[in-house]
């Protein structure tokens, strides 16, 4: 039985400061989040009791080393139920977790928002020469790659090769409307002027536990953050970073309806592509995303294609579900994005990131007489994702009303400050909002309580849908101190 | 979804072409000649100065 579906994005950001000779990436981003919190937190630090990296789906412990958690970074929880911190030698903002796709989407922006305030507080504690640069985006064409992962709760009786099966050529394909674009290849990829995703040239093996290296396709890692005997909790690595909201929201809205067809074993037909690692990589390539990719059967089709082979069953499926508006007016965009994708993709500059960054640069290549080749072109591509209102590039289009947007303003105000009201992330945020003074320490599946007195209080959070406002809304706004709403849940 | 999608800003003078004209398709394409170059005009403001050295320094440790 497909169970309801709560997710979250993960995104790491580019880091560098101007005026400095040579520049830690690591101090940076520990700068930007301790910068943040001393000026818009309450101080909460980061519980590590429960991080499993290295847990792996498929049931066993692999060969290689397990990613390396470093505890002693900054890392702190936000009254909206995010968690800000220092991740290898990158800014990362996890979202909330969420049950609907409007506020996965409001909580990704206000993520940006976040970022924007963290280096303002930070520049006002360094010279005024210095400033920061920070891109949301996932590589410095240098070969080197960050991630904005995904994660989905699953049931855990689905088969992790199930899921691995159905997903391979549904990620393969669903870069023609969640890729950012970037100008040239890297890696090792084959030369090209301009592809559809940041990630593709990055993905070297289909299944596997790593994410810093050999990256593949489906990633194992299996951190459930919740009761494990129930749930997983699906790690999806393969996305990018995105600036425009349609491709948030398209991306993961796609993503958890498929896993709802997973979870009820729906998908009668074989929809494998031939040599997925290799196909990431051409259909990323190509542009008119038309390319032809082999079926083992030895049919073709295009990415296109397969992306509707989805949502036909997705429709199909919905027609023996409770009637869902939200579910409906997704599978609409997804309808109304494959359609235009086959006509001209280049009709999609409202909505897509690699078509209104391919839009962009085209025009400036031919205002200058420039080739895809002119370091002017790659800096248009990075200045797209700078994170400085006055000097980003998507920033101007999204102030030229040239993109579309899907939350209001005011909303993404409301998200930096609170939490959504349906999952646990609600009574995270509400206890760091209301008894900061009296959290030790917290966690995405507990919150450690230090009364005053020994021993220090856990409260358990291991089911994602519990804690919500309708749980624990009124309880929160009626007590006064963090040891009577504990005696409250206690009784 | 609560909010549902907002709609697009149309430039007044987008507006207008939908009018009477009648070669409208080549007041279009030079409506849309000059609606880009309004955005590249402001790309050429704010775009960093060097963009050799600019892209040539901009290196990043993995992550993930």
């Amino acid at each position: 039985m497909a169970i309801t579906k709560v997710f979250g994005t993960e995104t790491e950001f580019g880091i560098s400061m101007r005026g400095v000779a040579e520049f830690n990436p690591v101090i940076g981003s520990s700068l930007l989040v301790n910068g943040y919190a001393a000026v818009h937190l309450p101080p909460v630090n980061w519980d590590f009791e429960d991080e499993h990296p290295e847990k792996d789906a498929r049931g066993y412990l692999p060969f290689a080393m397990a990613p390396e958690v470093e505890t002693t970074l900054a890392n702190v929880v936000l009254t909206n139920g995010a968690r800000f911190y220092v991740d290898h030698a990158h800014p990362e903002y996890s979202t909330p977790e969420c049950v609907t796709l409007q506020d996965l989407v409001t909580h990704d922006t206000a993520g940006t928002l976040i970022l924007q305030r963290a280096m303002a507080a930070a520049e006002a504690l360094m010279p005024e020469e210095r400033e920061f640069l920070v891109h949301k985006n996932n590589s410095d064409g240098k070969g080197n790659s960050y991630g904005c992962h995904e994660n989905y709760l699953m049931a855990r009786e689905v088969p992790f090769r199930r899921i691995a099966e159905v997903l391979i050529p549904f990620f393969v394909t669903r870069q023609v409307f969640a890729g950012s674009g970037k100008v040239g290849s890297e890696h090792g990829a084959p030369e090209v002027a301009y592809q559809i995703s940041q990630r593709a040239d990055f993905f070297e093996e289909e299944i596997g536990l790593e994410t810093t290296l050999k990256r593949p396709i489906i990633n194992t890692r299996d951190e459930s953050h919740a009761d494990p005997e129930r749930f997983r909790r699906l790690h999806v690595i393969v996305g990018d970073a995105n600036m425009c909201e349609m491709p948030t929201y398209l991306k993961v809205g796609t993503t958890a309806l498929i896993l709802d067809l997973i979870e009820d074993d729906f998908i009668d037909k074989d929809l494998a592509i031939e040599s997925p690692v290799a196909a990431m990589q051409i259909v990323s390539h190509d542009i008119t995303c038309k390319t032809l990719l082999r079926r083992p059967d030895g049919s073709t089709v295009t990415p296109v294609q397969v992306q509707w082979e989805y949502l036909e069953l997705a429709r199909k499926w919905a027609e023996g579900q409770v009637p869902d508006p939200e579910r409906e007016k997704l599978m609409s965009e997804w309808e109304r994005i494959l359609t235009q994708l086959e006509i001209d993709p280049l009709g999609l500059g409202e909505d897509l990131d690699w078509v209104a960054k391919y839009k962009m640069l085209e025009g400036y290549k031919d205002r200058h007489g420039i080739g895809w080749s002119d370091p002017k072109m790659r800096l248009i591509d990075l200045q797209y994702h700078d994170l400085r209102p006055e000097r980003g590039l998507y920033f101007k289009l999204l102030s030229q009303g040239r993109v579309a947007r899907l939350t209001s303003p005011d909303a993404v105000e409301e998200a930096v400050r609170h939490p959504p009201e349906n999952t646990r992330a609600y009574f995270r945020g509400r206890c760091i909002e209301r008894f900061a003074g009296s959290i030790a320490a917290a966690n995405w599946d507990s919150m450690v309580f230090d009364l005053g007195e020994d021993p220090l209080r856990r409260v358990p959070m291991m089911d994602p849908l519990r804690g919500t406002k309708t749980h624990v809304g009124d309880l929160i706004d009626s007590c006064d101190s963090a040891a009577e709403l504990l005696d409250e849940i206690a009784s | 979804m609560s909010e549902g999608i907002q709609k697009r800003k149309k430039s007044s003078k987008q507006e207008e072409t939908s009018s009477e004209s009648e070669d409208r398709s080549v007041d279009a394409r030079s409506e849309l000649k000059e609606d880009i170059d309004e955005l590249l005009d402001e790309i050429d403001e704010v775009l960093e100065e060097n963009a050799e050295e600019f892209v040539r320094n901009y290196i990043q440790k993995g992550g993930e």
